[in-house]
């Protein structure tokens, strides 16, 4: 029987893989946002475990609010990202340390 | 309707609210379009308005009691027990009517001198005014707070925006330095709240507090006002300030902006932690000497007009701080109430004659734009009635008797002298050292022969500076002449702060 | 009588304003005569008060006209006290200003400042009417600084000078280092009194007696002899006694009416007179009255030293100005008040009238001041010259005239103020003032011969021009003159001997030298011819006698002298070396210590150290924390992560 815990360890795989990107990654953008997605994801997958370990549906209408304000987010990090690529010929995230002290 | 149940709020609230039309009328490049004068009419009505509604205040006020008069008591955050809470007693009605009779003049002295953004500029007075009006009335400490730092805004950008060379630096300067001093006497106000459950200043001071507590606070309150008066050694902001300040600036800052410093004191200080003051009292006095006469010399030394004023601002305001801590060193029955009036009438007059000075300064730089004493030598040759003024101002400056710098010297030393032989022989180097500094100055600058060409192409008085400086000088002999109606005015409620602040709290 | 002493005191001061502010809209003429017509209208009433006094007998009058503050239980008031002194000094003061009124409109005919300078000498009768006329010490300060000021203004009248520039600041400043001592005084007396008021201060004078201060140490000091130590100090100042005389001499730059009015005839007699005002506090400190009277000796002596090497026909009168103040100041030591006030009286007369001779002297020589490049002047100017001879002969002291009077007994007073304890300072204080007779007579005999006879040392350009001076400058010398030469003789009783002070001045019976030389008194022709067994017309006679062979039998002597004692000469020539003590010594340590305090205190130490140092301890801090901001995303979200885990392992784990 598949219970909470395998969930829920599933969801910390997600979410650590998703740092792991963040992190070790140091080319591309894209990834950066995908891995961010990815967190998300691994956070929707605990409201949805959640929701049906304590048979409340609450959980999994937070899910769809997620899913949209990440869409939402997805296209304006998306758009961001093409402008800079405009600017800077560049989407290689060594190159952007504007931010340097 | 009655009107004088909310004076205090009216004088408060009229010159924000013209500065805002001031700043709504805005600016026009062509001096004297009908825009332009109409802004700085709406000014100038503004801050004679105030001034007028201010000799109401004089007269409604009752000098027989120490209770607080005209209060206005409007809850403003009753979560935190806040409230608006205005009243006047006979320690802030002078320095109200000083800032309301120092604001027209200034707005008239800077009338047509003004080129860059006149409308912020006169606005920036205006809202200036009242916020320093609402520190002299606030008896809530988070009002007094709020008008506190409020008050800074406006200064900070008159420095900044008029200012001369080096503005940037003083202006930050001034700002670090005394908000390092006013979050202190934040962090000192929100114990006191903790303790009291409330702002009310009344509270804090019935509020019960144990020794070290008390010395804490004053410490806190030391810093915040020792920086505004400013003391020694807190001080070097000052010069900085008013070297690079616009004349109006200056004027203000000298005149009213210092006194802060001493109301604090006598508001705060002294009836809040009357032990902690009493702990710390010969330290205040130690520094105050120091500063009469370290400055005295220093000041001695000063090449640049208006570095040598804001010096001799610093030495005058020790005898402030030098009266106002003498209550526990005099054990005979009389001179307590001398020395703190004393130094009440010092912070009026000096807020004149430092005001007058600037302006003279001010009158010198519009011409030649220097502020060097070498840069000049006989202008009383070519200006003759000028001449006369900066002489005056001089020797008021210089503690003249039948000016009113005179006054407060001398009730100050004679309270110090009942203290202790040698604070009174301190504090009286400056009848030498003020003498020194201010006349060497005068005679390197006013007389001599014509020392070069500007000089030489210098012009006496428009009218305009000579209405400003007419004026000033009046009220500096009137007060000089006959200081009774000033005196009387705060006699009572000293005698009351007195008798409070012998009450030990432990 | 209220409104005669508001007329005396207003009548100036509102012609001061007239002529100061309006100078030029009325004009020239108008400006001198509002201003003569104010001081002639308080001297007339000066003298109307002065005869309720001596011949109506009326007593002394104590008014408050306004009270200035109070607080603490302190009256600060404005009023008078109008006794028989005070009408003395009043007369005197309104007398003199009238004059040097009159005679400033020639002397300053072609000034381009010429109203200011009416509206200056109005004003200063004003302040100075005000300081003898005050019944309590607020106000004695007010005129007291008030004269001040005035001198200031006059000495450096003609501001483009840098000469008169640096003597009017100077005068200032030493003046002030004298209020020091003043203000401080006036805050003994508060403390021990309680009262600013003059009256109820010297009642209460046996209780400032009997308490102690303690200064320095543990030695306590009577209170009596604090206040009036700290008091004098500041008639040293005003009055220019050693070592605070400097200012004097140097004043002479301004013009000379202000040299008769304030440098010699008033001003510089306030001291006197504020001591002999406070006599019921200085009789009860002998130790003060013995400070009082050394300083004075020294004064007398060693300034008339100086008045035999100087050139300028002012100085030289300066230094006998000097010396002249210095023997008041050693009546007022030798406890005989009376005494003092009257040589003020006598030498107001006189010493203006010498002034104003000079002044006639240097409108003739066409502003020349040196005494070496006149000589024989007296067949040109006759009227000069007699009223010269009239003063000179009143100073030294010749027999019959004003001088004589006041000189003779107040030596004779300081000869029997021989009281228990006093020792050295008594002797010091009677051979001073007898050698200083001696001395009076050379310097002042030397000059007059030096200007009026002998040969004419002047430029042929000059003597062709040489005339007497117009009648506004002679009429005011011939009225000096006629006191100067008579007045002693009809004052001198009753107000040494009879009951002239009253209970204006007060003497313990132990003090009371007056008294004592009363029971010898016979009358002024007895005291006439009495003079001349005594040594004082005898080296006043030697005096004279030893100038004329120096200066016209034998001019080559001096000289002679000059570089054989040049050891001696430079240091009378150099004053001492008190203005090289003063301005070397003081004023330029004072210059580089506040140079010190600023470079080095105020910023190299506290703005530098401290204010700046703080500012770049945080710079320097948030340089090494700035690395931390690599600008890489990822570093942040690093960042971020572990911030997380430790958060979320306290929870955990310490919750």
């Amino acid at each position: 029987m598949i219970g909470l815990q395998h969930y829920l360890t599933l969801s910390a795989m997600l979410f650590v893989l998703s740092i792991a990107g963040i992190v070790i990654n140091r080319r591309n953008l894209i990834l950066l946002l995908m891995c961010i997605e990815l967190m998300l994801l691994s956070v929707n997958f605990n409201f949805i475990a959640f929701s049906r370990h304590l048979g409340d549906d609450t959980g999994q209408v937070f899910v769809f609010f997620i899913l949209t304000v990440a869409a939402a987010e997805a296209a304006i990090g998306l758009a961001i990202l093409v402008v800079l690529f405009r600017n800077r010929r560049s989407i290689n995230v060594q190159e952007l340390n504007t931010m340097k002290g | 309707m009655n009107l004088s149940q909310y004076l205090l709020s009216i004088l408060i609230w009229l010159p924000i609210a013209g500065g805002v039309v001031a700043l709504a009328i805005g600016n026009d490049d062509e001096l004297g379009s009908s825009r332009s004068s109409g802004m700085r009419f709406v000014s100038l009505g503004t801050s004679l308005l105030t001034f007028v509604i201010s000799i109401g205040l004089y007269q409604g006020f009752d000098n027989g009691t120490s209770a607080m008069q005209f209060v206005e008591r409007v809850s403003w955050i009753p979560s935190l027990d806040v409230w608006y809470y205005l009243g006047v007693d006979g320690i802030s009605v002078p320095l109200i009517l000083l800032t309301t009779f120092i604001t027209p003049l200034v707005v008239i002295a800077g009338w047509d001198t003004i080129k860059v953004r006149p409308a912020q500029y006169f606005a920036a007075f205006l809202i200036l005014e009242g916020l320093m009006i609402g520190v002299f009335c606030a008896l809530d400490g988070l009002l007094f707070y709020v008008f506190w730092e409020a008050m800074l805004i406006p200064m900070f950008l008159i420095i900044g925006v008029w200012g001369g060379e080096r503005r940037i630096y003083a202006t930050i300067k001034f700002f670090l330095y005394t908000f390092l001093g006013s979050v202190l006497m934040l962090v000192a106000f929100i114990y006191l709240y903790g303790l009291t459950g409330s702002f009310d200043l009344f509270k804090f001071m019935n509020a019960p507090l144990g020794l070290l507590a008390q010395q804490l606070i004053f410490l806190a309150f030391l810093l915040a006002f020792a920086v505004k008066v400013p003391m020694w050694p807190v001080h070097t902001w000052l010069p900085d300030a008013h070297v690079e300040a616009p004349t109006g600036g200056s004027v203000i800052l000298a005149a009213i902006m210092l006194k802060m410093g001493g109301y604090g004191f006598v508001r705060l200080s002294l009836p809040i932690v009357p032990d902690g003051s009493a702990y710390f009292a010969n330290f205040v006095i130690a520094l105050s000497l120091i500063a009469v006469v370290y400055i005295g010399f220093v000041a001695l030394m000063q090449k640049d007009m208006k570095k040598l004023i804001a010096y001799s601002s610093i030495a005058h305001m020790g005898f402030v701080t030098l009266g106002f801590f003498l209550l526990w060193s005099i054990t005979a029955e009389t001179g307590t109430v001398l020395g703190i009036s004393g130094g009440m009438v010092q912070m009026v007059s000096h807020g004149l004659i430092s005001g007058a000075l600037f302006l003279c300064v001010g009158v010198l730089y519009d011409r030649v734009h220097s502020r060097q004493i070498a840069d000049y030598g006989g202008v009383a040759n070519t200006m003759p009635v000028f001449a006369a003024f900066m002489v005056l101002f001089a020797m008021a400056n210089a503690g003249l008797p039948g000016t009113s710098g005179f006054v407060g010297e001398f009730m100050v030393i004679i309270a110090s002298f009942k203290a202790n032989f040698w604070y009174a022989a301190l504090a009286a180097t400056t009848l030498v050292l003020g003498a020194a500094y201010t006349l060497w100055m005068i005679k390197r600058v006013v007389y001599g022969e014509v020392a070069n060409d500007n000089v030489a192409k210098l012009e006496d008085l428009n009218r305009r500076e000579f209405i400003v400086l007419a004026i000033l000088a009046i009220s500096v002999l009137l007060v000089g002449l006959w200081p009774a109606p000033l005196v009387d005015m705060m006699n009572v409620t000293i005698e009351d702060l007195v008798r409070q602040v012998g009450q030990s709290k432990l | 009588m209220l409104n005669y002493y508001l007329t005396i005191v207003l009548a100036p001061l509102a012609a001061s304003v007239v002529a100061g502010l309006f100078g030029k809209q009325i004009g020239r003429a108008a400006s001198h005569w509002i201003t003569i017509l104010a001081v002639g209208l308080s001297f007339a009433l000066s003298m109307i008060v002065l005869k309720a006094f001596v011949i109506d007998g009326m007593q002394a009058e104590n008014i408050s006209v306004y009270t200035w503050a109070v607080t603490d239980g302190l009256r600060m008031e404005v009023g008078f006290l109008v006794d028989r002194l005070t009408a003395l000094m009043m007369a005197v003061v309104t007398f003199v200003s009238f004059m040097v009124h009159i005679y400033t409109i020639g002397y300053m005919h072609d000034d381009p400042g010429y109203q200011r300078f009416f509206s200056y000498i109005s004003l200063f009768t004003f302040s100075m009417l005000m300081l003898v006329m005050s019944n309590n010490f607020l106000q004695l300060f007010f005129g007291w600084e008030a004269v001040g000021l005035v001198s200031y203004l006059l000495i450096g009248f003609w501001y483009k000078r840098e000469s008169a520039i640096f003597a009017n600041l100077k005068a200032f400043i030493v003046n002030r280092v004298g209020d020091f001592g003043f203000i401080l005084g006036i805050a003994a007396v508060v403390m021990f009194a309680g009262s600013l008021d003059y009256a109820e201060v010297f009642s209460k004078s046996n209780e400032i007696a009997a308490q102690e201060i303690v200064i320095l140490g543990d030695t306590p000091w009577n209170a009596m002899t604090v206040v009036c130590i700290l008091l004098f100090i500041g008639a040293m100042g005003k009055s220019a006694q050693a070592p605070l005389h400097v200012w004097l001499p140097d004043s002479m730059e301004g013009p000379t009416p202000i040299s008769a009015l304030i440098h010699a005839a008033t001003m510089v007699t306030a001291g006197i007179f504020m001591v002999a005002r406070m006599s019921p506090l200085f009789e009860l400190s002998e130790t003060a009255l013995a400070v009082v009277l050394i300083i004075g000796a020294i004064t007398a002596f060693f300034m008339g030293l100086l008045g035999i090497v100087q050139n300028d026909i002012k100085r030289v009168v300066a230094y006998s100005t000097l010396s002249q103040l210095g023997y008041m100041t050693v009546a007022l030591g030798a406890s005989a008040y009376s005494a003092a006030i009257f040589h003020l009286m006598t030498h107001a007369f006189f010493k203006a009238l010498l002034f104003l001779a000079a002044g006639s002297v240097i409108i003739a020589m066409h502003h020349e001041q040196d005494i070496r490049k006149m000589g024989g002047v007296r067949k040109y100017m006759p009227i000069t010259y007699w009223t010269a001879l009239i003063g000179s002969l009143a100073l030294i002291g010749f027999p019959g005239s004003a001088g004589f009077f006041s000189k003779d007994l107040l030596i004779e007073a300081i000869h029997e103020s021989h009281w228990e304890g006093q020792g050295a300072v008594y002797w010091i204080a009677y051979l001073s003032v007898l050698l200083g007779v001696f001395v009076t007579a050379l310097y002042s005999f030397r000059m007059f011969f030096l200007v009026f006879h002998g040969e004419e040392r002047m430029d042929a350009e000059t003597k062709s021009h040489l005339h007497e001076t117009p009648w506004v400058v002679t009429v005011p010398l011939i009225l000096l003159a006629i006191p100067s030469a008579i007045i002693g003789w009809y004052t001198v009783e009753p107000v040494l001997f009879g009951p002239f002070f009253d209970n204006a001045l007060y003497e313990t019976e132990r003090h009371d030298v007056i008294a004592r030389m009363a029971a010898d008194w016979h009358g002024s022709a007895g005291l006439v011819t009495h003079a001349f067994q005594t040594p004082i017309f005898w080296l006043a006679a030697a005096g004279v006698l030893t100038a004329w062979f120096l200066y016209l039998k034998r001019p080559d002597i001096p000289d002679t002298i000059q570089q054989k004692a040049t050891g001696l000469y430079n240091l009378l020539v150099n004053k001492y070396y008190m203005d090289d003590l003063y301005i070397k010594g003081f004023a330029s340590w004072g210059r580089s210590f506040g140079n010190f305090l600023w470079r080095k205190g105020d910023e190299l130490v506290i703005d530098g150290v401290l204010v700046n140092g703080t500012a770049n301890a945080v710079g320097r801090l948030a340089g090494v924390l700035r690395q931390i901001q690599t600008g890489y995303l990822y570093t942040y979200a690093f960042a971020m992560i572990i911030g997380l885990t430790m958060l979320l392992s306290w929870l955990i784990w310490f919750r």
